[in-house]
């Protein structure tokens, strides 16, 4: 399986980021299995880096690789969508039919 | 607001845009987010672009321009035509974008609660980046339709708008509406900055388009109020024509400037004054053009810089006819005393022709300026339109202090007038009439100045003819009345001298 990089985009310690920051560690500990490379950017510190991305909503997941680029706003405490959104292979439980997003 | 009872003035910034100065006494309040909520079509792009290349250009303020729509690929593009080099800004550090437009191919999936706090961080980073002190927005409906909760964009450009508050920046944001009259805005966004309202319109009307600007609310500060016409131009964008904004504030002279006619002059009491405006009416055919060929030999003779400005005939036409009746204005242009403009009136629309002709104008510095003719333009604009066209017009070469000759031709042959006179009458100085005579089945011309302000004329209506040099002014039609109602009755010899007998002649003629 491909390595999963992803990248978490938050403006320093507001509610939802921080609950995002906690529902992606949750996710990916369940979820993913530990093949993944998550990266965390404060777009306050680092505003630069959201305008090469341009990011708008915060916070914001991107996942750059395995391709195709997805992204996820939100704090990400809807798992189902996170997963939908980032066209993940889920676990045997989860259905199949995974295409597009909605 | 702490202050009290203490005035707190509200703090202007100059916008640079042609005439919204003078509309908005001044420019946009300082420090505050405006409103501009146009139709698609109405420029609202152009305006943000232009309120941060003025302030580029003409006061060396930098800005940052944020675009939820287009790409700022297609903006550097697209405003290139208008004369703004964006990019070069860009690498000077006086332009920076926030690039907030869609990306085709690319969905956003919302899982949970979400802000737009990377977008603030992206403009308050750029705003310190360039040291900006406009920020422009264009336009918010786009960014509505990025995201699925209208609540969450509205609070969030909310805090966009407090935030730049702070940063003490000037910031103008674009909406989309959707009737001409009628909601400010689409999405509610009126009522978090509804300080400071601007309304774009692109009115069709008669099937003529026509651009107007109306400053809806300043609050706390004044402003003229209504619809301005405003235009287009490449090279220089948004020209706003301030028109209630003029002042009757020139100055008048009392020193005389010849007609070109020594006997038009005499009826006159001596010549036109140096800065007045005269209307010369009449139908088809009647010399109106002849007066303009002569107002302009008669400037050019005494070294003055004389334009024309002929809507109805091309150069070759009015050149050949100048020779018929002696007058070379090929070699006056040689000399550089006049300057011949010809053109369509339907190239443009009135707003542009105002604009061309003041650069040409400003260009030139005419002493005398003859129209010819001013009703020709009637055709491209509707009723209000020409009335503000003439109005702007008028007021300018006062200002300019030009003596303006302008001609207009009048829909009946015999009497009549036309829209043109009813709107400039009263702005006009002078009136000189140019009537069709009809007498036992032949036509004559028939000449008479209507009024003359500040100074005596001659009353009568004299006959006038035309030859191979001019113009001549004869005798009254006294034994005639009734020419300028067009319904002539001729009175017989010995009834006229009766009347004369009665009213004892105050020996009037030349």
């Amino acid at each position: 399986m491909a390595k999963i990089k992803l990248t978490l985009y938050v403006t320093g310690q507001t509610p939802n980021s921080q609950r995002a920051i906690a529902n992606m560690q949750r996710i990916s500990e369940e979820e993913l299995g530990g093949e993944y490379e998550l990266v965390i950017v404060d777009v306050l510190e680092r505003p630069q880096l959201a305008e090469d991305e341009r990011i708008l909503a915060t916070p914001t997941l991107i996942k750059e690789l395995p391709p195709p680029l997805r992204r996820v706003i939100g704090d990400l405490s809807d798992t189902e969508k996170v997963l939908l959104g980032l066209d993940l292979q889920v676990a045997p439980a989860q259905s199949n039919y995974v295409e597009g997003g909605d | 607001m702490s202050t009290t009872g203490q005035m707190v003035q509200v703090e202007k910034l100059r916008t640079g845009i042609p005439g919204f100065d003078e509309i908005s006494n001044g420019g946009l309040p300082q420090g505050r987010t405006t409103l501009v909520s146009g139709t698609a079509g109405s420029a609202k792009t152009v305006f943000a672009v232009q309120f941060l290349a003025a302030g580029i250009e003409e006061s060396g303020q930098n800005g940052v321009f944020v675009t939820f729509e287009e790409s700022p690929a297609d903006i550097r593009r697209n405003m290139g035509s208008l004369g703004w080099d964006i990019q070069e800004w860009e690498a000077e550090g006086k332009w920076a974008f926030v690039d907030a437009s869609p990306h085709p191919g690319e969905e956003t999936i919302a899982a949970g609660a979400y802000d737009l706090g990377a977008l603030l961080s992206r403009i308050e980073h750029a705003v310190r980046k360039v040291d900006a002190q406009r920020v422009s927005m264009d336009s918010l409906g786009a960014i509505f339709s990025q995201f699925e909760s209208a609540t969450t964009v509205r609070g969030e450009l909310f805090r966009i708008a407090s935030a730049l508050k702070e940063m003490h920046v000037t910031t103008m944001m674009t909406a989309e509406r959707t009737q001409e009259y009628g909601d400010i805005g689409r999405f509610g966004v009126e009522e978090f900055v509804a300080d400071d309202v601007v309304i774009l319109r692109n009115i069709l009307e008669q099937e003529k388009r026509r651009r107007t600007i109306e400053i809806l609310k300043f609050r706390g500060t004044t402003h003229h109020k209504g619809e301005y016409p405003f235009t287009i131009i490449p090279g220089e964008g948004i020209v706003v024509i301030p028109l209630s904004t003029l002042e009757l504030r020139q100055k008048s002279s009392d020193v005389r400037v010849t007609s070109g006619n020594a006997e038009l002059d005499n009826m006159c009491n001596g010549g036109f004054f140096r800065d007045s405006i005269i209307l010369v009416s009449g139908a088809t055919g009647t010399g109106k053009t002849l007066l303009v060929t002569w107002f302009i030999a008669g400037g050019a003779a005494n070294g003055e810089r004389c334009m024309l400005l002929a809507f109805e005939e091309s150069r070759g036409q009015l050149f050949r006819n100048a020779i018929g009746w002696g007058v070379d204005f090929e070699r006056m242009e040689s000399e550089g005393k006049l300057k011949v403009v010809c053109e369509y009136p339907e190239v443009m629309g009135l707003e542009d022709h105002l604009i061309k002709m003041k650069a040409a104008i400003d260009e030139f510095q005419p002493n005398r300026l003859a129209v010819d003719s001013l009703s020709a333009l009637e055709r491209v604009s509707t009723v209000k339109g020409f009335r503000e066209f003439v109005i702007a017009m008028t007021s300018f070469i006062k200002h300019k202090e030009v003596a303006g000759l302008f001609t207009s031709t009048t829909p009946t042959l015999l009497g009549g007038t036309s829209i043109t006179e009813a709107h400039i009458s009263t702005i006009t100085d002078s009136i000189i009439l140019l009537r069709y005579v009809e007498m036992f089945g032949e036509m004559h011309r028939g000449l008479t100045v209507l009024k003359m302000r500040g100074s005596k004329h001659d009353k009568d209506i004299r006959e006038f003819t035309i030859d191979g040099e001019g113009m001549h002014i004869g005798k009254a039609f006294h034994n005639v009345s009734g020419i300028l109602a067009g319904a002539l009755t001729h009175i017989p010899p010995g009834e006229m001298e009766r009347i004369g007998g009665m009213f004892q002649d105050s020996g009037g003629g030349s």
